[in-house]
């Protein structure tokens, strides 16, 4: 009798396998740089091709690196959040735009409002796959030695916002004094 | 499908682009290598790729690269770590297990007893008008 | 109106499935003819509203029907007749349809066909088809109804997916359907055989045909995908070990293995408990197929649009009619088991051991499918497990099995002596290892794996052609001898035959394939494995639905004009995305393939080239094991109508003799 349970037994496996799978999101790939210092990096700036942005911008504070294209549609739904986020001054919002054309983007920006203290541009994607980029938006949390402590893969909600980002900002923000 | 026009140094390294881009995996894509998909952020990887083995970096170097940006999901070929070490093992260990489990069983039934005083040929030619060589 | 009474017709096909699922099987267990009556005609209704149903979603494709919601999402008013008929099965919910229609024909062909079944017996397997049917049914009605309106009707619909606008993308998913469901049958057959506690010979001979019929279908619809993926992709590949390919790989095997299972409990009325539990694996695995795809808990190129709701439903159902026929297994497999002994060395510990390497090899596919699930669910991370994993484990599993295939027809059942086996079989060894290692050397591809793969493979064309030719030459004549060879014996041999072409196309084509990437402009030509490929130039061309840049290529062999080929850059303007058509000259000794990249900026083109040897054997192998099959099936014994059974039919008892079968 034992032996003839076995398979219904591998089978109930299968199935508590396949209701926790329908939960998960097969197309999520969470980065390998969390816990990582941000790679060394230099971009044009949007705004000031002269000038540029690079990875000691990103240090001596807590800090948001948000990437963004005006072509992506999700980027568009949370760039008021980042709006409001950046009027509210607690974290500076510094931004990648990635694989875009300059125009197109000072545009964007003009119309829809300007959260970021700088725009890297990134035209070939290059910077964007030292990151680690690979569906925008990708927003990353920056502390204040250049580590990536947080990474979140999509829009940007009121919710994620509050439960995934504002703790750990306030937790290094709080330390720091 | 999209396929760009590389120029390699040798055939070589032709042999290895083409290696590297059939075992990484596009992110974007609905479960495509590099080599396959049309995808932006593919042609972009296959250029990283292409820079890489002009440079001179070895294939181990390509994958390191990949796997520091993206992690394991990107390779198609599953690294050998502990958590995949059931992966590579369990074929051949059910295959041959399997295979002795199975003769050790069969050698405990008791055997049918098999008495024959014909020569090899004729006892094949005697099952074949029986019969007894249908499946 | 229509589609409402496609609509109508399918709650109703569901009540009647309910009732066919419910009361013969309480009849069989009441022993109430009444009730046990009822599953045939019960059978034939639900397959007549199914019917309906179909015609009616059918209908509103011809009819271009855009305030059907399914309608205007698969197809446009440019759409051929032809490619609107086979956009009914081009996303989910029609396509389920397809298979509750596919499942509800299959029971009706058992219904009529089972006229010397017993009573009791043939009302719980059509029952449990219906059980199985109300599950879909029930689905479709509460998930996935394709007779959505969506109001107010836009003028136009959505186009076809443009991959699915090609011949063998038509046939690729009937035929996998008909495979996929009619292994129901056997599943059927097994839990009917469970509940009545009993299992005999003649149990295992009605079961046999079935299963071999399935078996083909899902051969054939296998090798159609591949084919046509082959022919339309674009890349030269023919299989990628995709989730959703997986899927339908895996019924295959154990399909294949239930057949040979069934051949060991014809024979010799062994290891039916065995033989049972592989029927209900090869169906639990179209169930498990069908939530692959369907659920989005897995990533392919394949999957259907997808929806949670619809995965919990399909794990819900696959986890009681799967959990049910197991548990059932468990309760009841020790009434059915027992039968005849062998000795060690004999045709059944061989087709054993093809049943052992054979499920080995399914749970290989399913344990690299299932693994980036499981490391994920358990928090360890995302990997993927992709084709350079499966060609590497796979292989080695399957040189074995092919060894043991050439050794095991040639055995006698009950027991043999190796030495007979080594003195019979060691010519056609010697030969094959030659001849393998000739052509590893004549032709500079010096691999262990070719080599052994290619000695394998004349192996199993080497005993096979010894076995036809044994058996002939037992009668006195040429002639006699052809026509005493039985149906099956012919089939089995042509579907191993089959083994060892696929065997040969794989590993030429894997090993000496080449192709090359270059720029051709108007008048470039370039060469290529011999073949000089003339780029002319590059026109435009409209289609009913799209547009394309063609290029014009001739292809010379020295002097010879070869082919003239067309590769093209299509546009489907309502979907917007670029396809590549690939240009093949088929040959049964190679393939030449091209195929148009970008457009560069000076008027020439990227384009692509290949020379693949012997690729078609991929497809001429499984065409001669689906040939193999059909031969099998339609063998005297299964067609000759036996007398109605008052008692069981007698079982082989170990110290009997084997009977002849006539």
């Amino acid at each position: 009798m034992s032996r003839y349970l076995l398979p219904l037994g591998i089978f109930i496996a299968l199935v508590l396998l396949l209701g926790v799978a329908l939960r998960l999101n097969p197309r999520l790939v969470p980065s390998p740089l969390v816990g990582k210092p941000v790679p060394e990096f230099s971009l044009e700036l949007l705004r000031a091709p002269a000038q540029t942005l690079s990875r000691g911008d990103l240090t001596g504070k807590v800090s948001l690196l948000n990437a963004w294209a005006t072509w992506c549609v999700e980027c568009r739904r949370e760039h008021p959040l980042l709006v409001d986020i950046a009027k509210a001054g607690k974290v500076p919002v510094y931004g990648l735009n990635y694989k875009d054309q300059r125009p197109d983007a000072l545009e964007w920006l003009r119309r829809l409002g300007d959260p970021y203290v700088a725009s890297g541009f990134d035209a070939d994607g290059r910077v964007g796959i030292d990151l680690g980029v690979y569906g925008l938006p990708e927003t990353f949390l920056v502390d204040a030695d250049g580590m990536i402590v947080h990474k979140h893969i999509g829009p940007i909600d009121r919710q994620i916002w509050e439960t995934e980002f504002v703790p750990i900002i306030e937790r290094l923000q709080g330390g720091s004094g | 499908m999209v396929f760009e026009q590389r120029e390699f140094d040798d055939a070589e390294q032709l042999e290895r682009y083409k290696t590297l881009t059939y075992e990484l995996r596009c992110l974007v894509c609905q479960n495509q290598n590099l080599a396959d998909s049309d995808a932006d952020l593919a042609a972009d990887l296959r250029r990283e790729v292409y820079r890489m083995i002009r440079e001179g970096k070895s294939n181990e170097d390509v994958v390191d690269f990949m796997v520091a940006r993206y992690g394991d999901f990107v390779l198609y070929r599953p690294p050998l770590k502990a958590k995949t070490v059931a992966l590579w093992t369990a074929p051949f260990v059910l295959g041959i297990g399997g295979v002795i489990l199975l003769l050790v069983q069969l050698r405990r039934r008791p055997a049918a007893p098999m008495a024959t005083s014909l020569s090899d040929e004729e006892q094949t030619r005697l099952d074949a008008l029986l019969g007894k060589n249908d499946s | 109106m229509i589609p409402e009474l496609g609509h109508f017709a399918l709650i109703t096909a569901l009540t009647v499935a309910i009732v066919q699922g419910i009361v013969p099987l309480l009849g069989a267990w009441r022993g109430t003819p009444e009730w046990t009556a009822m599953a045939v005609p019960a059978t034939r209704a639900q397959f007549a509203l199914v019917l309906l149903a179909y015609l009616c979603l059918t209908w509103a494709f011809v009819s271009r029907d855009f305030s059907v919601a399914y309608v205007a999402q698969n197809a446009n008013a440019d759409l051929p007749l032809f490619y609107r008929i086979s956009a009914v099965w081009g996303a989910h919910e029609g396509s389920i349809l397809l298979w509750t229609l596919i499942l509800a024909g299959w029971t009706l062909a058992v219904s009529i066909a089972s006229g010397s079944l017993p009573e009791a017996f043939r009302a719980r397997v059509l029952s449990v088809m219906g059980l199985v049917s109300c599950g879909f049914l029930l689905f479709i009605l509460m998930t996935s109804n394709p007779f959505e309106r969506l109001l107010p009707a836009p003028p136009d619909g959505r186009d076809l997916n443009p991959l699915l606008q090609d011949p063998g993308m038509i046939i690729h998913p009937p035929m996998l359907y008909m495979g996929y469901v009619g292994l129901a049958v056997p599943f059927a057959f097994a839990v009917a055989a469970l509940m009545g506690g009993r299992l005999d010979a003649a149990w295992t001979r009605w079961t046999r045909p079935w299963t071999t019929v399935a078996w083909v279908f899902l051969t054939a619809g296998i090798a159609l995908g591949s084919w046509w993926a082959y022919n339309e992709l674009g890349w030269g590949g023919w299989w990628f070990w995709d989730p959703v390919e997986n899927a339908s790989f895996m019924p295959w095997l154990v399909a294949t293995a239930l057949m040979h299972s069934l051949a060991v409990s014809e024979q010799r009325g062994a290891f039916k408990a065995w033989t049972v539990l592989l029927a209900i694996f090869g169906f639990s695995l179209s169930l498990l197929g069908t939530f692959l795809v369907r659920s989005g808990v897995l990533v392919s190129v394949h999957a259907f649009a997808t929806d949670p709701e619809r995965g919990v439903f399909i794990l819900a159902f696959l986890a009681l009619v799967v959990g049910g026929a197991l548990a059932l297994y468990a309760w009841r497999a020790n009434a059915i088991s027992g039968g005849g002994s062998f000795r060690l060395l004999s045709r059944e510990t061989l087709l054993l051991i093809n049943n052992v390497l054979l499920v080995v090899a399914c749970a290989t596919v399913l344990l690299g499918t299932m693994y980036p699930l499981i490391v994920d669910a358990l928090g360890l991370g995302k990997i993927s497990v992709g084709p350079p994993y499966f060609d590497a484990v796979f292989t080695p599993l399957m040189l074995p099995l092919v060894f043991v295939l050439g050794i095991g027809p040639m055995t006698r059942w009950k027991g043999d002596s190796a030495g007979r086996l080594v003195r019979l079989l060691r010519i056609a060894f010697i030969v094959s290892v030659v001849l393998a290692l000739v052509i590893v050397m004549v032709t500079g591809g010096f691999s262990a794996l070719l080599l052994a793969a290619l000695a394998m493979a004349l192996w199993t064309i080497a005993t096979t052609v010894q076995g036809l030719v044994i058996r002939v030459g037992s009668k006195p004549s040429l002639g006699q001898g052809l026509r005493a060879l039985p149906r099956s014996f012919v089939g089995m041999s042509l579907a191993h035959i089959g083994v060892g072409i696929f065997i040969i196309g794989v590993a030429a084509t894997n090993a000496f394939s080449t192709e090359r990437d270059v720029r051709l402009g108007p008048g470039d030509s370039e060469e290529l494995a011999g073949y000089r490929f003339e780029f002319v130039g590059v026109g435009d061309v409209e289609g009913p639905n799209y547009s394309a840049r063609r290029a014009d290529i001739r292809v010379f062999r020295g002097d010879q004009p070869v082919a003239v080929l067309h590769p093209e850059k299509r546009l489907y303007p309502i979907q917007a995305q670029p396809m590549t058509e690939a240009a093949v000259d088929a040959g049964f000794t190679r393939d030449l393939y091209v195929a148009l990249g970008e457009p560069l900026d000076d008027g020439s083109w990227a384009v692509r080239l290949y020379y693949k040897p012997l690729i078609r054997w991929i497809w001429l192998g499984p065409t001669l094991m689906a040939l193999g099959g059909l031969l099998a099936a339609s063998d005297r014994r299964y067609r000759r109508r036996a007398p109605a059974p008052r008692t069981a039919p007698h079982e082989p008892e170990p110290g009997d003799p084997v009977a002849a079968t006539p």
